[in-house]
């Protein structure tokens, strides 16, 4: 099976992160920037999958040069090549554009089967999979927490709010994964050298058919016109129990008139 | 005045939630509501009664198998042929898992942008949305096409403005490419009768400290004497102390309650990013260096198994 894992490089969302002042983009300049958690699961439900039935995973990333140390870890964790979509012009994309150039992209690859993280941790937007599945015409199974695959058959497990729904679909298709679907596994040494020397296709928007008025800042169907940081928290009282806090945190909760 | 279609999220065994509430609240500022059904036989007629007391004047309604046997494209399909014909001022969805799949395939379809997670919508477009786990405030707008908007749940205080909606039968002309993710089981897992997580005005959720699945005993008894949801930190999910369609975090839900209570919970980053925009935040946590106690407004340093039962007495004695 022929398995294609989209990976993106996000802010570390364990460290302060802004917008930037300049054109309201994510600063991805003065921050340390990793793989987008939720794509390791990704990477590692597509080596299981390899592992039981043969083929192949390559990696696809839309993002600037810098993304490329993502991609060497991704590739680390065992996936056999990579495909980098890199160009200027894309820098201030939109959701709406980036599925264009991610559905451009898949198309000269030829996946039988496309794996992602349910969501990003910078954006959270949710919307990548079914954006791409729309344009490809294939099928979406998102939100998955556990997949079958039998042959050309996928089954998976779909969280809902009230408990989970079982989708099934034949490939090709697109898949979004959870953070319960498995457990990534962590680079070896012998990974981590590998990688080095793993193929890695650099793609332009001119290699993919996709003119640059179509992203980018001129392309994007949104905007955003200002941002501001929240002011932090403060904590407020802090007690320590002798014996009543249970009581003491009753009377704040009914003086907030929650009790 | 323009329509507002607002896409109803509703539970088959709840009926209408309530950020369906805050929609048709928002959309009567924007334009005239009209409320859109898309679900199994039967949904509009079950769910009329509510959308109407919230001022939904019109009800489009696309039910059935050919809607509700497969994942979202189907309902995109139709919704893309409601919103070229009535042209609306807006179209409003719930940013939850579902609305935001619709939203997606219906930005591809029209080609038009799309805002999600957004707390407030102005009339002139202008949406506001929280960023980066709640540190960032931003203002956006759709520059291509119509508002198209997922609301966040708990953004907007829904009001009644009773109307008598008309229902509209729309024809279902889902494609084969369509019907290409079939759904062949639905199962329900063990909620009761709690509120939705993220709907929720009051959240109690528990952490490693809690100590094992059994305890969270402890956890849902004061959620049920507060009227509240409960909720987990992903160091307890991962710990398989409670399932995790139930943990808040960064790869979790977003709550943003009137008010929550960290039982156990130290605070990490992860958590917070799913908890910090709460009204009011109380802790109880053994440790006075948890991170928790720096966003809490009340902070209890002491054992949750001492606290957490003379607590739920007092309420008990208040009632």
């Amino acid at each position: 099976m022929n398995i294609v894992v989209l990976v993106k490089q996000v802010p570390d969302s364990g460290a302060d992160r802004n917008l930037r002042t300049d054109d309201n983009t994510v600063d991805r300049g003065s921050a340390n920037n990793v793989i987008n958690e939720m794509d390791e699961y990704a990477i590692e439900e597509a080596l299981k999958i390899k592992e039981a039935h043969g083929g192949e995973v390559t990696i696809l990333t839309m993002g600037p040069d810098r993304a490329t140390e993502s991609i060497r870890k991704a590739l680390s964790m065992g996936p056999d090549k990579a495909v980098h979509v890199v160009d200027d012009a894309l820098h201030g994309s939109c959701a709406v554009a980036t599925s264009k150039v991610l559905a451009a992209a898949l198309g000269q690859l030829n996946a039988d089967l496309v794996i992602c993280g349910a969501e990003s941790t910078d954006g959270r937007v949710q919307v990548m999979p079914h954006m791409i599945a729309e344009r490809l015409g294939v099928a979406a199974l998102t939100g998955a927490r556990k997949l079958t695959v039998d042959g050309a058959t996928l089954t998976v497990e779909r969280q809902t709010e009230e408990g989970y729904e079982v989708v099934t679909a034949s490939t090709p298709a697109v898949v979004s994964v959870w953070d319960t679907i498995n457990e990534p596994r962590y680079p070896s040494f012998k990974g981590i050298m590998a990688a080095k020397k793993k193929p890695v296709q650099t793609l332009s928007l001119g290699d993919l058919g996709v003119a640059p008025t179509e992203v980018g800042f001129d392309g994007a169907t949104s905007a955003v016109l200002e941002h501001t940081k929240r002011p932090p928290r403060s904590g407020g009282a802090k007690i320590t129990d002798e014996g009543d806090g249970g009581v003491k945190l009753v009377e704040f909760l009914a003086t907030e008139k929650f009790v | 005045m323009s329509e507002v279609l607002v896409v109803v999220e509703a539970t088959r065994e709840f009926g209408v939630k309530k950020v369906t509430l805050e929609m048709l609240t928002l959309a009567r500022e924007l334009g005239t509501p009209s409320a859109v059904v898309l679900g199994g036989a039967g949904a509009a007629e079950a769910l009329s009664g509510k959308l109407g007391e919230y001022g939904a004047e019109k009800i489009y309604a696309a039910e059935g198998e050919e809607i509700d046997g497969y994942l979202v494209a189907p309902k995109a399909t139709v919704l893309a042929e409601l919103v070229n014909r009535v042209q609306p001022a807006a179209v409003l969805l719930a940013s939850a898992q579902e609305g935001k799949e619709i939203a997606a395939r219906l930005a591809v379809k029209l080609d038009n942008g799309i805002l999600t997670d957004v707390v407030a919508l102005d009339a002139d477009g202008t949406a506001t949305q929280v960023a980066f786990a709640g540190s960032t405030i931003v203002k956006s707008k759709v520059t291509r096409g119509l508002p198209l908007v997922t609301l966040r749940p708990n953004s907007i205080n829904p009001t009644p403005a009773p109307a008598t909606p008309a229902v509209e039968r729309l024809t279902v002309s889902a494609t084969d490419t369509d019907k290409l993710a079939r759904v062949v089981d639905r199962v329900a897992e063990q909620k009761g009768s709690r509120p939705e997580l993220t709907e929720a005005s009051v959240v109690v959720s528990g952490g490693r400290g809690v100590g094992n699945a059994d305890n969270f005993k402890l956890v849902e008894e004061l959620a049920d004497l507060l009227g509240g949801a409960v909720g987990a930190s992903r160091a307890a999910v991962d710990s398989g102390f409670y399932p995790h369609q139930f943990q808040v975090g960064q790869t979790g839900k977003t709550v943003s309650p009137q008010l929550y209570v960290a039982l156990g919970i130290s605070g990490a980053i992860q958590h917070r990013a799913g908890m910090q925009t709460s009204k009011t935040i109380v802790a109880v946590n053994k440790d006075a260096e948890a991170p928790i106690f720096e966003l809490a407004d009340f902070g209890v340093v002491g054992d949750l198994f001492k606290v957490v039962p003379q607590a739920a007495e007092e309420i008990r004695k208040r009632k």
